[in-house]
């Protein structure tokens, strides 16, 4: 019988029992729904071994290259080593380039990986502190325009034991370690008319900031519609860049949003940036959506946009972020 | 024997169904209530496992599951009226989707089956 390794402890597979069947009887916790491998709630990654080709049946190809499979549907015929997927993240190492200012609350870190670091802009890492903390931060920078560099966008959060300790301690010339990039949110080539809307708070800049370099230095021809919003003019940031941005590509329109001003300073739009967006765009049939930042109006976000005619598959925010909410935090 | 499942036309009418069916609940005065403070991202796979069960694909959802899964909404006031709304949601999509009307029947026959342990009866 194959052995099912998890967590450093080896299980004795029975005879057609899944991976999901087998961790469970085991008392490993592994979230599941349906059983039948279509929720793809039991998403794994094998480390060591293969898994039967049947056990990937329906993933996209992305997370099948990267030996993620589906534990309910999963019955191994060799010893397999399996893991929760942020769970399996190979590392490694960074030199902090630069750390400069945004905003008051914001900083970009420029790292470089000693090692290249194979990504998509949009997509996130894990940052960790020494041994035990870590912190997701997603990638704003572009591999054509930045090279070997990576940028993320870190805001200090009141306590926050990374972000904190990235503000105040971290300095140019040290190393951290990061993990390899993870997430689905970046720019898809291949459909160069089509719409591409785009909202954002605070630091969930960042991803977009990425995606959108990304798309127009592609040569995307549809239009790129950005609404970044915060409280006041002083919690946006990257503004000249984004404004000199949309004069060199015609199709791209950046709109700033503030919430807490009714009368804002001219070049900015008053209003809660999904609301801004939204009335904007009443039909979002065939447009691609992205959405960064606060938890809750990505959530909402999500929503108007499928009842606004975009479909499922094309609305895209960070996957499984913690707690926290948007990979900066 | 071909299965109700294969009749309908399997994954790929469960594929075109979710997004119709799904728009149709969240437009539905008589039951969005109900998903107000759902995850969507969470949800969309939910929906999707529910028309392959729907549609007699395969599924192990148990009864049990069903009681569990949905107590917490019963709670909220789960009724028959709601059950039927989402049935004939479910009805209308099929119909905009070219599914003739007795595989239409068969559908909302097996969805009358879990009837008792959706709302915890």
């Amino acid at each position: 019988m194959a052995k099912i390794r998890y967590g450093g402890q080896a299980y004795e597979s029975r005879q057609g029992e899944s991976v999901l069947e087998c961790l469970t009887a085991h008392g490993v916790s592994v979230p599941s729904s349906c059983h039948a491998g279509v929720c793809q709630s039991c998403m794994m990654r094998v480390v060591k071994g293969r898994v039967p080709a049947a056990a990937q049946s329906g993933l996209k190809p992305a997370h099948a290259a990267k030996n993620f499979f589906l534990a309910c549907i999963c019955r191994p015929d060799e010893d397999v080593e399996v893991a929760f997927i942020d769970e399996a993240l190979q590392r490694l190492r960074a030199d902090v380039l630069e750390i400069s200012r945004l905003n008051s609350d914001i900083v970009r870190v420029r790292l470089r990986p000693r090692q290249p670091l194979d990504y998509n802009p949009g997509q996130f890492i894990r940052l960790y502190k020494g041994a035990g903390v870590s912190r997701f931060y997603s990638l704003a920078s572009v591999p054509r325009l930045h090279h070997e560099d990576i940028h993320i966008h870190v805001r200090r959060m009141p306590y926050g034991a990374v972000s904190g300790w990235i503000h105040e301690t971290l300095r140019a010339g040290e190393a951290v370690d990061i993990s390899e990039s993870l997430g689905e949110c970046s720019y898809l080539p291949g459909h160069p008319e089509q719409g591409l809307l785009l909202m954002g708070t605070g630091c969930g800049l960042a991803p977009l900031y990425g995606i959108i370099l990304d798309a127009l230095t592609r040569g995307h021809q549809g239009a790129v519609r950005l609404y970044h919003g915060s409280v006041d003019a002083a919690g946006l940031y990257l503004i000249e860049e984004l404004r000199a941005l949309s004069k060199a590509f015609p199709n791209f329109e950046y709109i700033p949003c503030v919430s807490a001003d009714e009368a804002p300073p001219p070049g900015f739009t008053p209003g809660m940036v999904l609301d801004v967006a939204m009335a904007r765009h009443p039909d979002l049939s065939g447009w691609r959506v992205y959405l960064c930042g606060n938890p809750q109006m990505v959530s909402k976000g999500r929503r108007e946009a499928f009842l606004a005619g975009a479909s499922m598959g094309e609305i895209f925010a960070d996957p499984f972020l913690p707690a926290s909410g948007a990979a900066c935090q | 024997m071909t299965s109700l499942y294969e009749k309908v036309g399997g994954e790929a009418a469960v594929n075109a169904a979710v997004e119709i069916f799904y728009r149709k609940v969240l437009k539905d005065d008589r039951i969005k209530r109900f998903f107000d403070d759902v995850d969507m991202a969470k949800q969309a796979a939910k929906q999707k496992a529910f028309l392959t069960l729907a549609m007699g694909g395969p599924n192990k959802y148990s009864g049990l599951d069903m009681r569990k899964g949905h107590a917490h909404l019963v709670a909220r006031g789960l009724n028959d009226s709601h059950f039927d709304a989402v049935v004939e949601d479910l009805g209308a999509t099929l119909k905009e989707l070219k599914v003739p009307q007795e595989l239409i029947n068969e559908v909302a026959a097996l969805c009358e089956t879990t009837r008792k342990d959706v709302l915890g009866k």
